[in-house]
């Protein structure tokens, strides 16, 4: 039986976020226009952290959205359960600005197409990029990431978790293979 | 969550939280531009009011409106109720038509319940005669949660017509799950004769709660429901239980004044009182269409029984 395998710890995390913030500042040429909007539970704080560097590469005060991508899914009545509904939080209007999404992991896209059908009913953004943590593949839908922390080649059912200190006390990326998870079942 | 919402006592302490916090994310759609999310997309939510309401039908109809369901109205007047056409057969029409979801108000009490056993669809009870209005309740848990900031522990006096009012008896089973402290008070011969056993206190004397209480609740004096007997005039029951200017004042600082709405201001309300800054009688009505959403919700987008093992029955899933 074996344990989660770390992708990425606090420092890589801290790095791809780093380099992910000039990447956004360089793509539009400065950060005047840019709302970074965070998808809940994990991709608000990551906003939250990209802002901050932001701010002190560039000097520019970025605005900083959460936004609860639950009543815009795709599969309401499919589950067992109705999903849990987290907090959305815009509080500015983002009409004509640069919207950048962030989420902690981009798998089939799903999320994201939820995402920008739910940013649409706040207003019309001039456009939308993506920026995620982790890409780990295995996409359902035409959507890909503008910025990406790391590419991870993964297994389908493999358990990709990603922590955040501010919810989980500490910052890392694990993946528990398929395989591993099978045997921890049994 | 139970498949059906017919009582307050279908609801645990840890379903009412959920309720109330998914209501609270339904707020804040309330709050946007466009008031609408697609999250019940093409299931079908009929209203099927066979009692006079306002508030309700509407608050119901625009929060499935907002989840962008279909909605269908349907009363007594203009429908086949009025040539005579029995429940049953007309449920068995809705069920016919595919109404995921029935909500009903009804003057008889038990008949949401027996709805459950002619369709497949949600029950949600909207009102059925002298037994129970449990959404009222949950909007009334929630302002009150909201305002004061906990439920637990809260003093809560609920006023008047307790006999008739579907209102107390949902709201009194809400608040004793939540473990509010409540007090019934009216007339002694408007007092259920069972209200010991719902775990509250009773009590003939506002005057002597007043001055202790986090929430004072007035209920409607439901002249159509009542003879003539229950007390000797309307200006004697306003001395005695109404909510006067007078008593208004004694009520501790930060204490809330609630009314389920409609109100006979004068009779159990001074119309002063109804619009005083601590009465939060028309967030009330704001809160209701959220906390409606949030059971839509709830209900409609669960794939289908959760039994008590927790697991769906697969062939709801399948189904749904």
């Amino acid at each position: 039986m074996s344990v989660a395998g770390t992708l990425l710890d606090a420092d890589d995390i801290r790095r791809a976020l780093t380099r992910i913030a000039h990447e956004i500042i360089e793509r539009d040429k400065g950060a005047a226009d840019v709302v970074l909007v965070g998808i809940a539970n994990r991709g608000d704080h990551l906003a939250r952290r990209l802002a901050a560097e932001i701010e002190r590469i560039e000097g520019t005060h970025v605005p900083v959205g959460v936004l609860d991508i639950t009543f815009y899914r795709d599969d309401i009545g499919l589950r067992a359960e109705a999903p849990e509904v987290h907090e959305t939080r815009i509080g500015i209007d983002i009409s004509g600005r640069t919207v950048v999404l962030v989420d902690d992991v981009l798998f089939t896209g799903r999320t994201i197409r939820a995402a920008m059908d739910a940013l649409i009913d706040f207003g019309r953004p001039d456009r939308i990029r993506l920026a995620v943590l982790v890409d780990r593949g295995h996409r359902e839908l035409p959507i890909r990431a503008d910025f990406v922390g790391k590419n991870v080649p993964t297994r389908r059912d493999d358990d990709v978790r990603v922590h955040v200190r501010e919810l989980d006390g500490d910052d890392a990326v694990t993946v528990q293979e398929a395989a591993a998870i099978q045997e921890v079942h049994r | 969550m139970n498949r059906h919402v017919l009582s307050m006592h279908d609801l645990t302490a840890d379903d009412v939280t959920r309720v109330l916090d998914t209501a609270e994310s339904f707020r804040e759609v309330g709050t946007r531009v466009i008031k609408k999310v697609p999250a019940l997309r093409g299931r079908t939510v009929v209203n099927f009011f066979l009692e006079n309401s306002t508030r309700t039908r509407i608050s119901f109809e625009l929060a499935a409106k907002r989840l962008s369901a279909d909605v269908i109205n349907f009363s007594a007047g203009g429908s086949s109720v009025s040539k005579g056409e029995s429940l049953k057969d007309t449920a068995l029409t809705l069920q016919a038509m595919g109404a995921d979801a029935i909500v009903i108000r009804h003057s008889s009490s038990g008949s949401p319940l027996q709805l459950t056993k002619w369709v497949e669809g949600h029950v949600l009870n909207a009102g059925d005669g002298t037994h129970e209005h449990p959404t009222q309740a949950l909007l009334d848990l929630y302002t009150m949660r909201e305002k004061l900031g906990r439920l637990e522990g809260l003093r809560v006096a609920i006023v008047g017509d307790v006999l008739h009012s579907r209102v107390a008896r949902s709201l009194s089973f809400g608040l004793v799950t939540m473990g509010a402290d409540v007090t019934l008070i009216g007339p002694p011969t408007l007092i259920p004769p069972d209200a010991p056993t719902w775990g509250v206190q009773v009590s003939y004397d506002l005057d002597a709660a007043i001055p202790k209480l986090d929430v004072c609740y007035m209920l409607r004096v439901q002249r159509e429901r009542q003879r003539l007997e229950y007390f000797p005039s309307v200006r004697e029951y306003n001395r005695l239980f109404g909510l006067t200017g007078a008593r208004a004042g004694i009520l501790p600082e930060g204490s809330l004044i609630m009314h389920p709405g409609p109100m006979n201001r004068g009779v159990e309300i001074d119309s002063d009182v109804a619009d005083l800054p601590q009465s939060v009688i028309e967030e009330q009505v704001t809160n209701g269409i959220a906390v409606r959403m949030s059971l839509l919700y709830l209900l409609l987008g669960s794939g289908g029984v959760v039994g008590a093992g927790g697991q769906a029955v697969p062939g709801e899933v399948a189904r749904a």
